[in-house]
């Protein structure tokens, strides 16, 4: 019973595992063929020049992910540029012109995004100072020593 | 009564421990904020700040759509008074929703509409129902010269200042507060 238990967990794992792992490929919302380029090392930049950004449209997915209207439409900028031989910088700032930073899915650093990079940072450091300093307190306020009356009782004991 | 001397540290913890719990509730009020605000129209995620802002009008030329005459960027750039450029189509709700607002501006700023990737046909007969609130109509049937102007989706409207430039811009349907607050007064201050 015990060991069939365990072989259905590890198969449940396993196809989780799986399932998750293979999860960016079923992603992809190219909802024809024919979009696609027909050089695959173009239409894999892409693909990775597209998941980075925005549909301006559902505003949490990637244009690579969504199949709303303007994002299929972006999608089709993007191959135009891919297949002129443009640089991926030169079709993040065609994008960025028209519609500004929020199309990009990971913010550039600047003054006003400063506090949101250097945050995972702070936490740590802000986390470690506590952590350091209530150690050492503990440290050096230990317990009072013992008693007359209970180190003769530990003596009894021993 | 003695708790407090016997455990000097009670109150820190105390705050130290309250202190997610403060996080916790300061971005649930802020959230609650963001829905309610989204509920009475103060805010829209929608509302993308586009960068055209200060900016002249890109360069395209659009065909025309029955039963206006299409225009282009050197029409916009030689304008001597200030025009509202509203993208819409036959198949978006808050375009129809937005059509008595245009209909009542149209007297006192000039319209010009451009069909975002609308069947010409489907276009003529939206334009013709709502009561032709433009003075020149364009049809965008790709939506390219869209995604040029930074167009996330309709009804979207740009103002445009003597000289083709863009002064103001809305990703949101007109409404009449928008309209006489911040339209209007805009307009009338370029026309001078």
């Amino acid at each position: 019973m015990k060991a069939a238990m365990r072989r259905l967990a590890f198969v449940l794992a396993t196809v989780l595992t799986v399932a998750i792992g293979l999860s960016p490929l079923a992603a992809v919302a190219v909802d024809d063929p024919s979009e696609m380029l027909p050089d695959a090392r173009q239409e894999a930049r892409a693909q990775a020049i597209g998941s980075q950004l925005r549909c301006l449209v559902c505003q949490n997915e990637s244009i690579e992910d969504s199949s709303a209207g303007l994002a299929r439409d972006l999608r089709h900028v993007v191959r135009e540029h891919v297949a002129k031989g443009e640089s991926d910088r030169q079709i993040m700032d065609w994008m960025v012109g028209r519609y500004g930073n929020f199309i990009r899915l990971s913010p550039p650093l600047t003054a006003g995004t400063v506090l949101l990079w250097v945050m995972p940072v702070l936490a740590l450091l802000v986390g470690g100072l506590v952590a350091f300093l209530s150690f050492r307190r503990a440290r050096g306020s230990g317990p009072a020593p013992l008693s007359d009356d209970e180190r003769t009782r530990l003596t009894d004991l021993t | 009564m003695s708790d407090k001397t016997a455990q000097p540290g009670l109150t820190r913890r105390r705050l130290l421990m309250a202190a997610p719990l403060v996080v916790a509730g300061g971005a649930g009020v802020a959230f609650w904020q963001m829905l309610s605000g989204m509920r009475q129209g103060s805010f829209d995620p929608h509302d993308i700040k586009a960068p055209a802002l200060n900016r002249p009008v890109p360069d395209f030329t659009l065909p025309d759509q029955s039963p206006g005459q299409g225009f282009g960027a050197a029409d916009l750039r030689t304008l001597k008074v200030p025009v509202l450029v509203n993208f819409f189509a036959s198949w978006c709700i808050p375009c129809v929703a937005e059509m008595p607002q245009l209909n009542a501006l149209k007297d006192r700023l000039p319209i010009w509409g451009i069909a975002y990737k609308d069947k010409p046909t489907d276009a003529q007969g939206f334009v013709h129902r709502a009561g032709n609130p433009y003075a020149r109509i364009a049809s965008d049937l790709s939506g390219m010269t869209a995604i040029d102007w930074g167009v996330s989706g309709v009804p979207e409207s740009f103002l445009i200042g003597p000289g083709g430039v863009i002064r103001w811009h809305s990703a949101a349907a007109l409404d009449e507060a928008t309209m006489h607050d911040i339209l209007l007064p805009l307009a009338a201050s370029l026309r001078t």
